[in-house]
């Protein structure tokens, strides 16, 4: 049973090469490796939550655009409706006044007219009452020559005066 | 005790390393099963003039065994230093000086003493050869009786600790560099093959133990994972510089087992210590009862861990040479068409094994000093 008799020699080895193996991988390779390995963790874990903050900020951002472009079609719908409403006011009115000038035009020119005719009936009537007069003079001088020439004198003015 | 975490390690990660570890290894265990035939071959040749029966038993643990010199292939060893220390005095020779006799028959006498080797063991020469040549006295069950020196010669199995000292802290380190120098890249080349499994004992075997402690016990976990790990793959490269039966050795077990236990007690707080000493909500005869039996616990477990790690890789060891060695036992070319192919099965598990064994330890040894470190709330 030599087997299960540990040699001294190889005990003393052992624990001497053992401790220094753990010294120096433990100062040289396991300290520097894990450091990298955590690092690299951190960082893939920083990474990866920073993508998800992008990732809500460009959900936000893409909402917050949608708000945007709704409101800002609210606004175009809005604007649009007034210009509408502006123009068709404005074409209202403008047919109002020009529908109102018209008949204020018309109103004037029929004023008008009437006062021309009241001149013109006047003036007429003052033609008329002269050529009367006139007439009557005449009639009354021929009349005092002959009758029948009387008559034709008469017949013969308002044969002129119809040509008139 | 929860138990089911130390079962929950994650395969998958591991797989892709497994299968290109086993390729290679499984055409070395081929090569393996060829040389240690052919040295077989060579050897029974020379001992079938002396005794017919071929001692299956006796070839295997010599082959577990440690040794003063490096088997290369054929008749050809490497001899080691041999470095005694003899009554104050340190005495130093190549271990070639014996040629290659293991039986005491061979006398080498340096700094005033005489050495003679016997079953890979120095011993004092004794004065006069007995009966059979040696110069050893022997006992009735054939073990020599001679005083031995203190033998802290670089044999076989600590040569293979220095190489794989050394191979541990290249491949680390180097490792380690890399992470320097891609800073915040991802893995690549060695260090993307030993990543994941940096991060297998990190996340599968410290954190369920050891919980926000775990990074106090890191170096240590690692160190002995790969420690464990790469012996075990270097002891089932039958050539050199592997075929070290190191983590086979009680010896080398013993050590990792007593540093896991010194972490242990050293780190043990006082909740752990009163549950040995003085368990709490039991009665008190109860107390007293368990309070031996939980002493006793105390070191169970690292000679639990020890026996089982030794245990372990000698019996994968010894099973491939009992069936390399069958085509001997019965002496026929013919068996080697079943026990080649069977041992290189057995050889493919041995790879499973030199990995699940260094897994259990690292994992026993991470919950024992997790017990003892447990904050009780």
């Amino acid at each position: 049973m030599d087997l299960l008799i540990p040699e001294v020699g190889l005990v003393v080895f052992q624990t001497i090469a053992f401790l220094l193996l753990m010294f120096l991988l433990g100062k040289f390779a396991w300290k520097p490796v894990l450091a990298a390995i955590k690092e690299r963790e951190q960082s893939i874990d920083d990474a990866l939550n920073k993508a998800e903050l992008a990732k809500q900020e460009m959900a936000r951002l893409t909402s917050q655009n949608e708000e945007l472009m709704k409101q800002a079609r609210a606004d175009r719908d809005e604007i649009l409706k007034e210009a509408k409403m502006l123009k068709d006011n404005i074409v209202n009115e403008a047919k109002t006044s020009a529908h109102t000038e018209g008949a204020k035009l018309i109103e004037k020119a029929r004023i008008e007219i009437e006062n021309q005719k009241k001149a013109a009936l006047a003036e007429l009537k003052g033609q008329v009452s002269a050529l009367s007069l006139d007439i009557a003079e005449r009639v009354l001088r021929s009349q005092l020559d002959d009758k029948a020439k009387q008559q034709d004198l008469v017949n013969n003015l308002l044969k002129d005066v119809e040509l008139n | 005790m929860d138990c089911s975490h130390v079962f929950e390690f994650k395969f998958k990660r591991l797989i892709v390393v497994f299968t290109l570890f086993s390729a290679f290894l499984l055409v070395s265990l081929g090569v393996k099963a060829q040389v240690d035939s052919t040295h077989k071959a060579s050897e029974t040749h020379a001992e079938t003039t002396e005794k017919k029966k071929f001692e299956i038993g006796k070839f295997a643990l010599h082959h577990i065994a440690d040794s003063h010199s490096w088997h290369v292939i054929g008749e050809t060893y490497i001899g080691l230093p041999v470095i005694l220390y003899a009554e104050g005095k340190l005495v130093t020779f190549n271990s070639s000086d014996f040629k290659h006799d293991d039986d005491a028959k061979v006398v080498v006498e340096k700094g005033g003493k005489r050495f003679v080797k016997m079953h890979e063991k120095i011993y004092l020469a004794s004065a006069v050869a007995n009966e059979h040549g040696q110069f050893v006295d022997l006992d009735e069950k054939h073990h020599a009786k001679n005083e031995r020196p203190l033998d802290f010669s670089l044999t076989k199995n600590t040569c293979t600790l220095l190489i794989s000292v050394v191979l541990l802290l290249v491949v680390f380190i180097s490792v380690a560099n890399s992470y320097k120098k891609r800073q915040g890249k991802s893995p690549k080349g060695l260090q993307s093959w030993l990543e994941p499994i940096i991060l297998f004992v990190r996340d599968d075997i410290a954190k369920p133990n050891l919980g926000h402690k775990h990074e106090r016990f890191m170096p240590y976990l690692l160190t002995v994972f790969f420690f464990i790990w790469f012996n075990n793959m270097l002891g089932l490269v039958p050539f050199l510089p592997g075929g070290a039966n190191l983590t086979g050795n009680i010896a080398v077990t013993m050590v990792l087992a007593i540093i896991t236990f010194g972490i242990t007690v050293f780190n043990g707080n006082k909740h752990y210590w009163k549950h040995i000493f003085w368990m709490p909500g039991v009665p008190v005869p109860m107390k007293i009862f368990l309070m031996p039996l939980e002493l006793i616990g105390i070191f169970t477990k690292p000679i639990a861990l020890m026996i089982r790690l030794f245990a372990n890789i000698t019996a994968g060891h010894i099973l491939v040479l009992s069936l390399i060695c069958l085509i001997f036992v019965f002496n026929s070319i013919w068996v080697s068409a079943a026990s080649i192919p069977f041992a290189i099965f057995i050889g493919g598990i041995e790879l499973m094994v030199a990995f699940i064994q260094a897994f259990i330890f690292t994992i026993l040894s991470a919950l024992f000093i997790g017990m003892a470190v447990e904050e009780h709330h």
